[in-house]
């Protein structure tokens, strides 16, 4: 049971200005059904006075995310789109006198919608920009936003990014490179990355480095999602594998190949192609 | 308020008579089974009689039961101890859809080296002989399949399974948490060698669970100290909540032989109601063959979390596979073996009832429900009726 205080339990149980504006003038949308909460933001501008006259929200989410919805209605209600894109997700959660850790991304969440809605206001439509690295492949979530969100709410840990972004809650693939972007962000970068030469491998110890990495980190990853890999074989840079259980029909079973080819990329410094029996 | 509780494949209230027989065990009976004194070894013939009661439930031999500290336990001490006692196998088979304790302590040997195989299941949640076939080999050490499921109910055909196993020589462990006391088992029929068991599920406390190992079965102890338990689980009897369990097991023998058609008649009632009254939900799992108590239903468009925390307002507590119950970002492991759809399983709702539930406490969660679900999905983005809201704006629109 989750400890929520008793403004998120007010805003949970009679939330207030759900629906649509009728004719808005913007709306921002976020989230998907099957990431498990999603938001659509529908606001109404005063044209004189750049102001936010009226905003409405629907939500599909837990408790927490219809409250931070309706949190961020009453909270951008009055405030001219200059003063609305100031609101963070810390404003949203101080609003509802908390949130649980867990449950931090619900107000990312909000702030996401606002954004998103007062740039479809100002007819800036955000794209994906092509340099943009998604990190998180079962959430969707950017470099560029786990970045902000650790900066702006310091966070510090993996799990705690999880929390507020949602990134690293899936398959636990990307677990490693949030790790990196985080020591990036924290330390101080005064030391510019050298790149490391690797030694070349015989080919007995890239074999060896190969079976170590898929037996070590890569199987408990897919195991714990009730899939499987196995080792076929290995012919010079090509590694043969075999996607069992869950794996076999999982529809994001490329991205996991395409992910430890990276990762055999890495420790071994060549140039791996990893293919499926 | 009143507490509605149909949340019973999560914990069971201690039955009344439970807590009588227990008392005792808290004050003037408090020696330890163990002494030599007659003060403290009256306690021993106690939970001799306990034993014969757990023994009686599930047609065992008292000597075949050993009573652990949770069903958590029981599990993990039937993994290792198969380990243990084959060292040269290195396979464990079990399925995608156990509880916990049997897939995290898979993951921990796994870790170790061995080899998991995690047989499917299919969308109605049924056991998949064929993969269970390819998947045993001479490696195998130990098979460990659930006998009935937490989340839908849906029972495993485990005396097929188990005559497929002895034939070749497999040991073969049932989680039956969840079916005990539920569902009958006869031991003496089925060919089973180790089978876990846990007091709270069945109205006896928490902090009580049985491992029944078959005479004949090789086993090594999980922990390790005195000689309690004939060696086979070391530590000072947890005495009251053993005479618990033993009543606990007897009371539910004599309402298992009541038979159970009244319960599963109260669930199907539930189910036909929430499914007539609310478009778009689903039950999860095979109906026909689950257990009597159990019904996952999902409600598409909206999310679990939120349905649990509005029924809470009526006292109804129920629980959901939805990601935001479950602690982590994913949603029910069971529901998504099964191939649910995401969206039906965010929306997912599980109740198990009890001997306890009433027809009135049935009828009023019949009452309140759908109209949560209405409101939640008039919040929701999503959904069908925005799709018919629209429609009809549009055919306003027309007549205007």
């Amino acid at each position: 049971m989750w400890e929520y205080t008793d403004k998120v339990k007010e805003f949970f149980l009679k939330p207030k200005n759900v629906g649509e504006v009728e004719n808005p003038d913007a709306v921002g949308e976020v989230g998907s059904i099957v990431c498990g909460d999603a938001l659509k933001l529908s606001i109404k501008v005063d044209k004189e006075t750049n102001r936010i006259v009226d905003a409405k929200f629907q939500t599909f989410g837990c408790a927490s995310a219809i409250a931070s919805s309706s949190a961020l209605t009453e909270l951008v209600k009055g405030k001219t789109l200059e003063e609305a894109s100031k609101i963070t997700n810390q404003d949203i959660a101080a609003y509802l006198g908390g949130l649980p850790d867990e449950k931090m991304h619900c107000s990312v969440m909000g702030m996401e919608a606002l954004e998103d809605a007062i740039l479809k206001y100002k007819g800036e439509k955000k794209v994906l920009r092509p340099e943009e690295n998604i990190i998180c492949k079962c959430f969707d979530v950017s470099e560029e936003k786990i970045r902000k969100t650790a900066v702006e709410n310091h966070l510090k840990t993996v799990e705690e990014i999880t929390h507020y972004t949602k990134a690293g809650g899936g398959c636990g693939m990307c677990i490693p490179e949030i790790e990196q972007i985080l020591k990036d962000v924290w330390s101080v970068r005064e030391i510019k990355e050298r790149p490391v030469e690797k030694k070349k491998l015989t080919n007995i110890q890239k074999m060896a480095l190969i079976q170590d990495v898929l037996e070590r980190e890569i199987r408990p990853r897919l195991q714990a999602d009730g899939g499987d890999i196995d080792l076929v074989d290995i012919e010079g840079s090509r590694v043969i594998v075999g996607l069992r259980g869950m794996c076999v029909d999982c529809p994001s079973c490329d991205m996991t190949i395409k992910g430890i080819e990276e990762r055999l990329r890495d420790v071994t410094g060549q140039n791996i192609t990893v293919v499926r029996e | 308020m009143k507490t509605i509780y149909l949340d019973n494949n999560a914990t069971t209230p201690v039955a009344p008579e439970v807590v009588e027989v227990m008392l005792p065990y808290f004050t003037e009976l408090y020696g330890n089974a163990s002494s030599m004194h007659t003060f403290g070894g009256q306690v021993h013939g106690i939970i001799e009689l306990a034993r014969a009661q757990v023994a009686e439930l599930i047609g065992a031999e008292p000597e075949e039961i050993v009573f652990t500290g949770c069903g958590t336990e029981s599990d993990n001490t039937a993994l290792m101890s198969a380990v243990e006692s084959n060292p040269a196998k290195r396979r464990i088979v079990t399925t995608r859809v156990e509880h916990s304790a049997i897939l995290n302590f898979c993951k921990h040997l796994a870790a170790k080296g061995y080899h998991t195989t995690y047989l499917p299941v299919d969308t109605l949640g049924r056991f998949n002989m064929d993969a269970l076939l390819e998947a045993i080999d001479d490696q195998t050490a130990i098979v460990s399949v659930m006998y009935a499921n937490n989340e839908t109910g849906v029972i495993f055909p485990i005396a097929e399974i188990g005559k497929i196993l002895r034939a070749r020589g497999i040991l073969f462990h049932v989680d039956a948490v969840q079916a005990a006391g539920k569902i009958p088992i006869n031991l003496k029929k089925l060919p089973v060698d180790m089978i876990s068991l846990s007091g709270h599920k069945l109205h006896a406390p928490k902090g009580i669970g049985v491992l029944y190992v078959r005479k004949g079965t090789r086993f090594c102890p999980y922990l390790i100290g005195g000689h309690q338990e004939k060696g086979r689980r070391a530590g000072t009897e947890n005495v009251a909540s053993i005479v618990g369990l033993g009543k606990a097991c007897e009371l539910a023998r004599k309402e298992l032989a009541k038979g159970t058609t009244a319960l599963a008649a109260m669930r199907d009632r539930l189910e036909a109601a929430l499914l007539e009254s609310c478009p778009d939900a689903v039950v999860n799992g095979d109906r026909e063959n689950r257990l009597p108590n159990t019904t996952s239903v999902s409600f598409e468009y909206v999310e679990g979390e939120a349905i649990l925390l509005r029924l809470n307002e009526f006292g109804i507590c129920a629980s959901s596979g939805s990601a935001c119950t479950s602690g982590s970002l994913q949603p029910s492991h069971v529901l998504r073996a099964m191939g649910i759809p995401y969206t039906a399983i965010h929306g997912s709702v599980r109740f198990s009832l009890s001997s306890y539930t009433t027809r009135g406490e049935i009828d009023r969660v019949i009452e309140v429900l759908p109209p949560i679900i209405r409101e939640l999905r008039s919040y929701s983005p999503f959904g069908r009726d925005k799709f018919e809201q629209y429609l009809c704006r549009l055919d306003a629109a027309r007549a205007d």
